[in-house]
């Protein structure tokens, strides 16, 4: 057993780009040993700005000898057909062996030295390297077929315990030496084997071992912090992102000019992340100080007072820059501001992002007024409008400002900056700032009224239009990003318990000029848009661990689209199909199920109403619903079967006990489930539903279905579909699995 | 510091204490690459927002003859303008660009050897290669590399040019842009680009100030380019450079339509800092920019018999 190293050496490897350039490495190398029949022990990997390195530990010598048994021509076969097989084998007649009346070769494979397995695997490996980008370099380049590799590739070091592993690829022959830190030590290494590598490039400056790297940084810039009274605010992805960038990290700390923190923290913060790659510090009394921690690449001579002076300087010139920005754009009114989005287009087809801006003051107004947001207290709702609408007309202003033109992704939060120093109400500035959120899975969800009101009509309206102009998502393209808009609006919604129909808001979303659409978009654009929110809704859900089935048990009612309801209905379910009382009625009604399927009597599709959805009636507060009673049983089940009477009149027979306990059961539950859901309190339905168990369970005990009466029949079989519709009033139980 | 390969490096300048004027950083490094086999060209003598720009680099790039040349090239970056106030940003400034072409094995040690040579000492200053893949939308150009940083400040843009105008590099070039006014600042350790010593005094001349040689300058351009410059001339302007590169391609003249496609875009990059361009209409006039310059470039490779 002997263990081979690896290291691809090239000039510097994006550090974006190094994790996962690690573990395509071990996954080509694990594939290319498995076509040969090898497997390593164990893989590690390694990348520094410029190598990329993996040690497979305890490899065979060889691979193993395999007998390969090739059946041929009976014994008596015409001679061409011996000949043939001959041929193909390479063998000569008395070499095959014959048994049972048939010939066979026998073919010894004998096992392959690892080297030479490694030997060609190596170039197959650099060869199918997926580099998110590669180039051509050098004179190799005058085709374009030549090698492509992230940056050019100028060494190899290929060993199998001591021995080089001979591989040429692209000019670049394979060695035992390697290169040492780019300043610190820039001559040859001759490694030993896998087990000096590491230990061999540390001498020479170089710790090949990225995870080591960012300790070195996490811990060392920390330390620097506490040293000067502060404290590090922590950025794992700057950790990574230095680690990436030095292959001797050496973190420094330095100060800026206090003057500096006038401008924003966030674009302090965010000039020193982006644009340098600094960590910054907060005081003990939690606020930003005027202090950054960059991270050298060596180890200076003069302890880093140089390096420390340089990078403050071009931080320096940096925030001078911003500066400059924030007290220009602090000139500038924002309502001045906003009549510059006149001359932005929007979209070609959907105007400027001032008419964008005209809906969704609009929307955000109307949203309140109607209570929808913000409760309905008559005196407050006008101001709260007059807030939604004012922080509305505003929130794009910043967009058109000096600092979001240099960084748009303080679009929001400058905008917040800016409100609030013109003296706008301390609830319209946040509105502003926090309307774009959430901005993705695990963003603050905003709850404050006049946000919420912004924040839900800036979506609402980015939806709506793209779907009018037929830019619905397709696929993996989505260039609006409306799933994401799709599911801030949902995650609001539930966080806020906001109660709508749905399809209500969005239909005024759509506004008046519907009209002017209908060259691209037919049909009914808010049950389109229904639809989209309930597959973000779905995907949402099954992320947050709700059973996919359950999520299809109530989405199968259909008509739902009041969100909060539709959710408390799914957790309700899932809680209750946990219970032995849930687990045991979900199997009853399975059996019940299955023999008016089986009878014919399919699940009827359930609860199909007119306008908004029978959940909607049975909740009492849809508009233009029908009459129909929200009791089981529903009207439009299989009419071939006569409705199973209640309280047992009406029936031609005495029902047995377990049969009449079972429409007693169904007498009690039935109103009080329908009740329960009219009054959305799920759990009571599942209450309610749970008192079916045990009498399902003895009726099928005790009581033939299949009764050779026909008319016992006909009334089991109708009492079975009461038991399946009383159950479909809550979810739609054949969907649940189990 | 063990520097094993001082041939690599360059002749290591001897450091004094008295730091490089910006005309002898010039010189020096016209000195350092003619050495390694650059020819030193001049500023090509029309307005551009890039060296790139310079015929020596983007017609150099394309088809297989090898091509190694330095020079230094003015560039105008009208909305960069801030009337001489901010100390780190002009309007009009100088690029060091060096194409070499294949290129070499050695060209990240042969750029370190050049900041060596201008006094830039590895011992006590952070050299980081950051990921920077460079993309031209006006020249059809793509190529990938780094910015260079020096102690956090990006000194250099360093790239492999993969394509021009639209057609694949073979061989591929190397191309070094140095920011002249940034490294100096630098090497000087200046905070405003306005204070760097211009030249070194001699006998009876002085020593004199980028300011005081291009301040008045920045003042007046700054003004004209935002406030003064007649959009309907510039306009025009557009439109008849435009038409002047289609005639040049018409008559298969190659670098005359290269040079409308590169007035074009100067003018694209006026009316930009007028505010007259809308944000729908720039990527047309972007677009439009492109075709002169890829149709110039196609031009080129035809009338030189490569194939794209």
């Amino acid at each position: 057993m002997t263990d081979f190293l690896l290291e691809l050496r090239s000039e510097e490897i994006p550090a974006r780009m190094q994790d996962k350039a690690r573990d395509d490495l071990a996954r080509l190398f694990t594939a290319e040993l498995e076509k040969a029949g090898l497997r390593a022990d164990a893989i590690v990997t390694f990348a520094t700005p410029r190598r990329l390195a993996l040690i497979a530990r305890d490899l065979p010598e060889a691979t193993e000898a395999v007998s390969e048994e090739i059946k041929g021509p009976r014994a008596g076969a015409p001679p061409q057909a011996l000949e043939g097989f001959l041929r193909k084998t390479g063998l000569t007649a008395d070499q095959l062996v014959e048994r049972d009346g048939v010939l066979f070769a026998v073919i010894d494979k004998p096992g392959r030295d690892t080297a030479e397995v490694l030997a060609e695997a190596i170039p197959a490996i650099i060869r199918a390297f997926p580099w998110p980008k590669s180039m051509r370099w050098g004179e190799a380049s005058s085709s374009t077929e030549s090698l492509r590799w992230v940056r050019p590739l100028h060494g190899i070091v290929a060993l199998l315990g001591d021995q080089i592993v001979p591989v040429e690829i692209a000019g670049v022959r394979s060695g035992a030496v390697t290169l040492g830190h780019r300043f610190h030590h820039p001559g040859p290494i001759t490694i030993g084997s896998a087990a000096d590598y590491a230990e061999k490039l540390h001498a020479c400056h170089v710790i090949v071992d990225q995870d080591e790297r960012r300790a070195i940084i996490r811990d060392k810039a920390s330390a620097l912090a506490d040293a000067a009274g502060l404290e590090l605010i922590e950025d794992e992805g700057l950790v990574a992102e230095n680690a990436g960038l030095t292959e001797w990290p050496v973190p420094l700390l330095g100060r800026f000019d206090e003057d500096f923190l006038g401008v924003p923290p966030e674009v302090i913060q965010l000039t020193a992340r982006v644009n340098q790659k600094y960590f910054v510090c907060r005081d003990k009394a939690g606020k930003l100080a005027n202090a950054f921690v960059c991270t050298a690449n060596i180890d200076a001579a003069d302890g880093g007072a140089k390096i420390v002076d340089g990078n403050r300087k071009v931080l320096a010139a940096r925030l001078s820059d911003a500066r400059f920005f924030y007290e220009t754009d602090l000139k500038v009114p924002l309502e001045e501001q906003a009549k510059k989005l006149e001359k932005i287009v929007f979209h070609e087809r959907l105007g400027t992002v001032a008419d964008k801006v005209e809906r969704v003051a609009k929307l955000a107004r109307w949203l309140v007024e109607e209570g929808i947001i913000g409760g309905a207290s008559p005196s407050g709702t006008t101001m709260l409008a007059d807030q939604a609408e004012r922080a509305a007309r505003l929130a794009k202003a910043d967009l058109v400002t000096g600092m979001v033109g240099e960084f748009p992704e303080l679009q929001g939060l400058m905008g917040g900056y800016y409100a609030a120093a013109q003296g706008e109400a301390p609830a319209v500035a946040e509105a502003i700032r926090d309307h774009y959120k959430p901005v993705g899975q695990g963003d603050e969800v905003p709850t404050a009224p006049v946000t919420v009101a912004v924040s839900l009509a800036d979506k609402l309206d980015i939806l709506t239009r793209f779907f009018l102009i037929n830019e619905a998502p397709t696929g993996s393209k989505d260039p609006f990003a409306l799933r994401r808009a799709a599911l801030g609006v949902i995650s609001t919604i539930l966080q806020n318990n906001l109660r709508f129909r749905l399809e209500r808001v969005l239909l005024k979303a759509c506004g008046d000029d519907l009209a002017q659409f209908e060259d691209v978009f037919f049909g009914r654009i808010e049950e389109k848009l229904a639809a989209f929110f309930a597959d973000r809704l779905k995907v949402q859900q099954r992320e947050a661990g709700v059973r996919h089935d359950l999520i299809d048990a109530v989405f199968a009612l259909g008509g739902e689209d009041d969100l909060v309801r539709l959710l408390a209905r799914v957790h309700a379910l899932q809680s209750f199909v946990t219970t032995e009382d849930g687990a045991n009625l979900l199997a009853g009604y399975k059996r019940a199920a299955n023999i008016l399927k089986k009878e014919g009597y399919e699940t009827p599709s359930p609860l199909v109403g007119e306008g908004g959805g029978p959940l909607a009636s049975a909740s009492g507060k849809g508009e233009g619903d029908s009459e129909s009673s929200p009791t089981p049983p529903h009207p439009s089940a299989p009419s071939a079967l006569p409705p199973s009477p209640t309280r047992g009149e009406g029936l031609s027979y005495t029902p047995e006990p377990a049969e009449a306990d079972l429409i007693a059961a169904l007498d009690a539950a039935g109103p009080v489930a329908a009740d329960a859901v009219a009054n959305e309190d799920f759990e009571a339905a599942m209450a309610a539903l749970a008192t079916l168990r045990a009498p399902i369970d003895a009726f099928f005990d005790a009581v033939t279905v299949n009764d050779t009466d026909p008319a016992k029949r006909a009334a089991r079989l109708a009492l079975l579909a009461r038991v399946r519709d009383a159950v479909h009033g809550v979810a739609d139980f054949s969907k649940i699995e189990g | 510091m063990v520097l094993d390969r001082p041939e690599a490096l360059g002749q290591s300048r001897a450091v004094t204490d008295q730091p490089l004027s910006f005309q002898r950083m010039i010189l020096t490094l016209h000195d350092y690459w003619s050495q390694h086999g650059c020819l030193i060209l001049q500023p090509y003598d029309m307005r551009m927002g890039a060296g790139t720009f310079h015929t020596a680099t983007t017609l150099r790039a394309l088809g297989p003859d090898p091509w190694n040349a330095a020079f230094v090239q003015p560039c105008r970056r009208p909305t960069d303008g801030r009337y001489g106030e901010n100390p780190n940003r002009l309007q009009h400034y100088y690029q060091y660009q060096v194409i070499l072409k294949p290129s070499p094995p050695d060209l990240q040690d042969l750029y370190l050897g050049s900041l060596a040579a201008i006094g830039i000492d590895f011992t006590k200053h952070d050299i980081r290669f950051v990921e920077d893949d460079w993309e031209s939308p006006t020249l059809g150009a793509w190529g990938l590399g780094w910015e260079v940083w020096c102690d956090g400040m990006e000194v250099t843009q360093f790239t492999y040019f993969q394509q021009m105008g639209g057609f694949d590099c073979k061989p591929v070039a190397g191309e070094l842009t140095y920011g002249l006014e940034r490294l100096a600042t630098y090497i000087q350790n200046k905070d405003s680009v306005y204070d760097l010593a211009y030249n070194d005094a001699v006998g009876n001349t002085p020593q004199l100030t980028y300011g005081d040689v291009f301040h008045e300058n920045e003042v007046e351009m700054s003004t004209w380019n935002f406030e003064v410059a007649d959009t309907d001339t510039l306009f025009d302007l557009f439109r008849k450079a435009a038409a002047e590169c289609e005639n040049c391609l018409d008559h298969k003249l190659p670098i005359p339509a290269y040079e409308q496609a590169i007035e074009a875009s100067h003018i694209f990059n006026l009316l930009n800092a007028r505010g007259v361009i809308s944000v729908a209409e720039r990527q047309a006039y972007i677009g439009r920019v492109r075709d002169l310059a890829k149709g110039s470039c196609q031009a080129w490779m035809e009338k030189n018999g490569w194939a794209a």
